[in-house]
C-alpha cells in the first residue's frame, strides 16, 4: 500500500445527523486502484462514510460534517466544486436506480449536463461505457427503449455504465447487490475485479462474503467507529479485534 | 344483524351517496342542453348582440371570456410554478416556507367578490390599467394561483426523492436536476392544476366585475386595454338586468359557457395525457 499514491486521505472525520453521531473520528486513507471495502452491521455508518466521499450527505437536512477529506491532495470541500467532485466520485446505489428516460439518455446524463451536445462524442461514450459495465451487448440494439425495461442486474450495470461514462476517477458501491439474485450479483463482482485496472473502487456492502471475494483491503465500522482496516485476506484470516471476529463469523449483525 | 345484512346496507348507503353526488350534474346539464340547444347556432356564436341583448349573438362574450383566461392562466401558470418550485425544492421547511404556505391557504379562500375589489383598486385604479382585458385577467390570476401553487407542489412533491439524489450524484447541479429530472416528471401534475384554475377564471363572475367586464359592448376588443364583455356576466346581465331576453337565449349562453369550460379542459387533459405516457416508474 505504501508504494501506491493515496487516493483519498481522510482526516478526523466526524458526521452528525442533528445531535446523532454517525460517524466518529474516521482517519484512513484509500489508495488508488484498490477495492477498498467496507462491511459492518447496520447503522455503522457505513453509507453515511460513503456518501461522505462525493458529498451526498450534504442533501441530508440535518448533518453536520467535520474533519478533512482529500482526492488526491485536494480538499473536497474548499478546493473542488461539488459538481465536479461528484463526476470524479461516481457511486451506485443499493437499488438500481434508473431514470425514467431510456437507456441513452440514462448513459448520457452527466455528459448532457457537463454540456455536451456532439453526437458522436455522445454515441462514443455510450458504447464505451456500456461495454465497460459488460451491458452492450445485451442493449444495444435497443438503446432507445426505457431503462425501466432491463431486469434488476441488468439495470444495476446501466447505473454502472450511466457513472463510467463521466470518466470518473472512483466508483463508489453501496451495497450494490443487495437486491439482485447470484448470478447478477456474481457479474458485478467481476465487472468490479476488472474496473479496478482503471478506477479505484470503494465498496460498502452487507455481505461479508462478497468483500472476502473482491476486496483488497477492508475496513470493518461498528456503530460509527472503524474497528480496525487491514488487508482483507488478513482481517478474514486473523482479524485483530474481536468484535471484528464476531461479526464475520455471523455471531451479530 | 347478520353480516351479510350490514354488508348490503352499507353497500347500498355508498352507492346511494354516490348517486346523490353525481345527480346534480346530470340535472344541471340536462336542463341546460334541453332549454339552451334550440339557441345555438352559427349566427349566435359568431355574431355581435343586437336588439339590446335579446336576439343576434354573444361572439365578443366568448371571445372576453377566452381571452381573460388565456391571460390570467399566462400570468399566473408561470409564476405560480416558478413560487411552488422555490418552497418544494430551495426553501426546505424553515419559519418563511410555512409562513407562505399558510397564506397560500388562506388566499384559497378568499371569496372571490374580494379578488374584484383587489384588482379594481390595484389594476384598475392604482396602475392606471383601467377597466381593461389585463386588470382582468391579471385579477382571475390572482385567484387562480392559490389552485396553481398548491398542485404544482403536489406534482413536485410526488416526484419521487431518488431522481434528484440520482442527477445530483452524476454531477448535475441543483438547477439542471430541477429542470432536467424534476419538472418533466411533475409536468402532468402541474397541468392538473392550471386546468381546475382554467375552470375557475372562466366561471367567475365577481372578479371580473369591477376590473373588465362591460354591460353591452357590441364590437371586438382591439388591446389588452380595452373592456370587454364576458360569459359569465353577460349571462348574469340578460338573467336579471336586461327585460325580454328569450329563455332559451340565457339557457343558450350558459350552454356556450359550459361547452368553453370543458372544451379547453379537454385540450389541456389530452396535452396532460400526453405528458403522462411519457411517465415510466
Amino acid at each position: 500500500m505504501v508504494t501506491r499514491a493515496a487516493k483519498f486521505s481522510i482526516q478526523g472525520l466526524h458526521v452528525h445527523y442533528g445531535s446523532l453521531c454517525a460517524l466518529r473520528d474516521l482517519n484512513l486513507e484509500i489508495a488508488a486502484h484498490e477495492i477498498f471495502t467496507v462491511i459492518g452491521p447496520a447503522n455503522s455508518g457505513k453509507s453515511t462514510f460513503l456518501n461522505s466521499l462525493n458529498r451526498l450527505i450534504d442533501l441530508e437536512a440535518r448533518s453536520r460534517v467535520r474533519g478533512e477529506i482529500r482526492l488526491d491532495g485536494v480538499d473536497i470541500r474548499a478546493g473542488l466544486e461539488v459538481e465536479t467532485l461528484r463526476r470524479k466520485v461516481g457511486i451506485v446505489f443499493a437499488l438500481p436506480l434508473p431514470l425514467p428516460v431510456s437507456i441513452y439518455e440514462n448513459v448520457v446524463y452527466g455528459l448532457r449536463m457537463q454540456g455536451v451536445r456532439d453526437a458522436k462524442t455522445l454515441d462514443a461514450a455510450v458504447e464505451r461505457s456500456l461495454r465497460e459495465s459488460y451491458l452492450w451487448e445485451e442493449v444495444k440494439d435497443r438503446l432507445r427503449t426505457p431503462a425501466m425495461n432491463l431486469s434488476g442486474g441488468q439495470q444495476q450495470r446501466l447505473c454502472m455504465a450511466r457513472i463510467l461514462a463521466g470518466q470518473p476517477d472512483v466508483l463508489l458501491f453501496d451495497e450494490p447487490t443487495s437486491g439482485l439474485d447470484p448470478i447478477s450479483t456474481a457479474r458485478i463482482e467481476e465487472t468490479m475485479l476488472i474496473l479496478k485496472e482503471k478506477y479505484t473502487i470503494v465498496l460498502v456492502t452487507n455481505n461479508v462474503a462478497q468483500a472476502a471475494r473482491v476486496g483488497d483491503r477492508t475496513a470493518f465500522f461498528l456503530m460509527g467507529e472503524m474497528i480496525e482496516v487491514s488487508a482483507t485476506s488478513t482481517m478474514f484470516t486473523t482479524p485483530a479485534d474481536s468484535r471484528t471476529s464476531d461479526y464475520i463469523t455471523g455471531k451479530f449483525g | 344483524m347478520s353480516q351479510r345484512l350490514s354488508q348490503w346496507i352499507a353497500f347500498s348507503l355508498l352507492f346511494l351517496a354516490t348517486l346523490v353526488v353525481v345527480l346534480p350534474v346530470v340535472v344541471i346539464l340536462a336542463i341546460i342542453v334541453a332549454k339552451g340547444a334550440s339557441a345555438i347556432s352559427w349566427d349566435f356564436l359568431f355574431s355581435m348582440p343586437r336588439d339590446g341583448m335579446s336576439a343576434g349573438g354573444i361572439l365578443p362574450a366568448i371571445l372576453g371570456t377566452l381571452y381573460l383566461v388565456l391571460g390570467a392562466v399566462l400570468f399566473a401558470v408561470p409564476l405560480g410554478v416558478a413560487a411552488a418550485v422555490y418552497l418544494v425544492e430551495y426553501s426546505g421547511s424553515n419559519r418563511f416556507s410555512r409562513l407562505v404556505k399558510l397564506a397560500i391557504v388562506n388566499l384559497a379562500g378568499v371569496p372571490s367578490v374580494v379578488y374584484g375589489l383587489f384588482g379594481l383598486g390595484i389594476f384598475v385604479i392604482f396602475f392606471r390599467f383601467g377597466a381593461s382585458i389585463l386588470s382582468g385577467a391579471l385579477t382571475l390570476g390572482i385567484m387562480i394561483l392559490p389552485v396553481i401553487i398548491t398542485s404544482a407542489r403536489e406534482a413536485l412533491e410526488s416526484v419521487p426523492r431518488h431522481f434528484r439524489t440520482v442527477s445530483l450524484s452524476l454531477g448535475a447541479s441543483r438547477w439542471q436536476t430541477i429542470r432536467h429530472s424534476v419538472l418533466p416528471h411533475a409536468l402532468p401534475g402541474i397541468m392538473t392544476g392550471m386546468i381546475l384554475g382554467l375552470g375557475r377564471a372562466a366561471g367567475e363572475t365577481a372578479p371580473i366585475l369591477f376590473t373588465v367586464a362591460a354591460f353591452y359592448l357590441p364590437r371586438l376588443p382591439q388591446s389588452i386595454f380595452d373592456q370587454t364583455m364576458a360569459l359569465p356576466y353577460h349571462l348574469y346581465v340578460i338573467s336579471t338586468q336586461v327585460p325580454g331576453v328569450p329563455e332559451n337565449v340565457r339557457y343558450g349562453t350558459a350552454l356556450v359557457l359550459l361547452a368553453l369550460v370543458l372544451l379547453l379542459n379537454l385540450a389541456a387533459i389530452i396535452l396532460r395525457s400526453r405528458f403522462r405516457a411519457r411517465k415510466k416508474w
